[in-house]
């Protein structure tokens, strides 16, 4: 499953001691860790843990209450992205990042076409060649497994497996270096939710992605990431290598995780 | 001649917080080492912590306390029991194999590509990989219509064979095996058999559990008896 990963190399993402706060009730806590080029780093917990709350704050979707996240821009330099500019920070989402929503809807356009949606992303970097553009959406659409006859339909008339490969092409058409991931299998069936992770898993790994995947789902860590981070109450409880987390859990409370996975 | 694995103070305990914190000590002051082109086996009687042994030598058990240093073919030697998560995953990509027991099956991956994988990651090519885990399949006598479908509903001798071929491709140069012969019959066992000894011509280091006595003594050198390092003989 890894991706080649060099140890000698720079983090792209860093955050320290990250906290948010809504008004008296803690959404996260000091939350620090780096993340590399071509790493999967997986957040696990249950609903109210705080991880949907960490991801917006890295994916510069919520304001800190406090701490830092710096990014590795494509010039090399960390920065600061509470410092970033509102147009910086626009372009790092539209051409560096990607962000892949549980509910398809919420990441693609539904009244424009399939194509149209891998194709919007490509025209807001630049590229202007119609040709072109229909191209890569084309080829996209079959990397995907998305029938490429399809590709001037509406997302309307897609299944949610369907939808939900599509909102990741539209994603990925850009290169991203970092993706961000909020439950990308859940909503699914099992047999669809397993075509989708093995999908996600060989695009990261030829296309050496980062990525930060938020998951209630521990099969769905264990195939998909390098690390886990275990949240609990808003807190990282334990981290470490996916296989040692998962097969030799040390804190209760991922005990309690681990041993509460059903089995068939 | 250092030793391509050098464990050393190796201690493991399990804090079962879900059954009221009782702490299990499994080992206590575990120390051995292995040499290049040798196999060692771990004997003991089950639950005297082989497994264990192989698990954390692997990374994928917590240590509580002792070092676990592996001689790197490119880089300084390198202590598993601290090494971060990405030098660990990085040793497992150059330096270190593991064959378990059972193959943990990746949805929808066809058996001939899941060998192919570890060789891959390790910068080959795709198509010399896949000629290579064609080669190692063919060896081990799975039926060639199984090469192209996902192992999970293999039979376990089957399911061990896919095991043994992806561990046995990258040509690590040390691979773990746990009882990599269990499920097999004797014709596929000679085969592996004669795999570890190709391998330690090769130079590659094994450290093993072998249960089945006959295979033992064909492959190992040496025995490291786990039993003196039980928890109650160190009190």
């Amino acid at each position: 499953m890894s991706a080649p990963i060099d140890p000698g190399e720079a983090p792209l993402l860093s955050v320290e001691r990250l906290t948010r706060f809504y008004g008296e009730r803690l959404g996260c806590r000091d939350v620090s860790f780096d993340l590399y080029p071509g790493e999967v780093l997986a957040v696990v917990g249950e609903s109210g843990s705080g991880k949907t709350t960490l991801l917006n704050c890295l994916a510069a979707r919520m304001k800190l209450s406090s701490g830092a996240v710096r990014y590795r821009m494509r010039d090399g330099e960390m920065r600061d992205l509470a410092a970033l500019g509102e147009a910086e920070r626009r372009f790092l989402m539209r051409t560096d990042w990607g962000f892949v929503h549980q509910n398809p809807a919420d990441g693609l356009r539904m009244n424009v076409s399939a194509g149209a949606n891998v194709g919007e992303r490509l025209m807001a970097i630049g590229e202007r060649n119609y040709g072109e553009i229909r191209g890569s959406a084309h080829d996209w659409l079959s990397r995907v497994e998305v029938p490429t006859d399809r590709i001037d339909d509406s997302p309307r008339a897609f299944s949610g497996g369907m939808r939900q490969r599509l909102q990741i092409a539209r994603n990925l058409v850009t290169a991203p270096r970092l993706v961000f991931m909020d439950e990308p299998t859940g909503g699914l069936d099992v047999s669809v939710q397993a075509r989708l992770l093995d999908l996600i898993r060989a695009l990261v790994a030829e296309l050496r992605m980062a990525a930060l995947v938020v998951t209630h789902d521990l099969a769905v860590a264990r195939l998909l990431s390098h690390r886990i981070m275990v949240m609990k109450e808003g807190r990282v409880v334990e981290e470490g290598l996916t296989d040692r987390v998962l097969d030799d859990p040390q804190r209760p409370y991922t005990q309690l995780l681990v041993s509460s996975i059903l089995q068939v | 001649m250092q030793p391509r694995l050098a464990v050393s103070g190796l201690s493991k305990s399990f804090t079962m917080h879900l059954r009221g914190g009782i702490h299990i000590p499994v080992l206590s002051e575990a120390s051995f080492e292995v040499y290049p082109g040798e196999c060692v086996a771990l004997g003991g009687p089950s639950g005297a912590g082989k497994s264990s042994i192989l698990k954390m030598v692997y990374g994928n058990y917590a240590a509580d306390a002792g070092s676990i240093v592996i001689a790197r073919k490119e880089g300084g030697p390198v202590d598993i029991a601290i090494a971060d998560p990405r030098m660990v995953l990085s040793i497992r990509r150059s330096d270190l194999g593991y064959v378990s027991q059972f193959l943990r099956v990746v949805p929808r991956v066809a058996a001939r590509d899941l060998v192919a994988e570890p060789l891959v990651e390790r910068g080959a090519g795709r198509e010399e990989a896949l000629d290579k885990a064609d080669a190692l399949l063919h060896r081990l006598n799975l039926p060639e219509r199984l090469w192209h479908l996902p192992p999970a509903t293999f039979s376990g001798g089957e399911q061990q064979r896919v095991n043994i071929a992806r561990g046995f491709i990258a040509g690590h140069p040390l691979l773990l095996l746990d009882e990599p012969t269990a499920s097999l019959d004797a014709a596929n066992r000679d085969v592996v058999i004669s795999l570890i000894a190709e391998g330690k011509a090769a130079g590659t280091s094994f450290l093993g559990i072998f249960h089945d006595a006959p295979t033992r003594g064909r492959v190992a050198e040496r025995e490291v008896d786990v039993t003196a390092f039980s928890p109650k003989a160190a009190a």
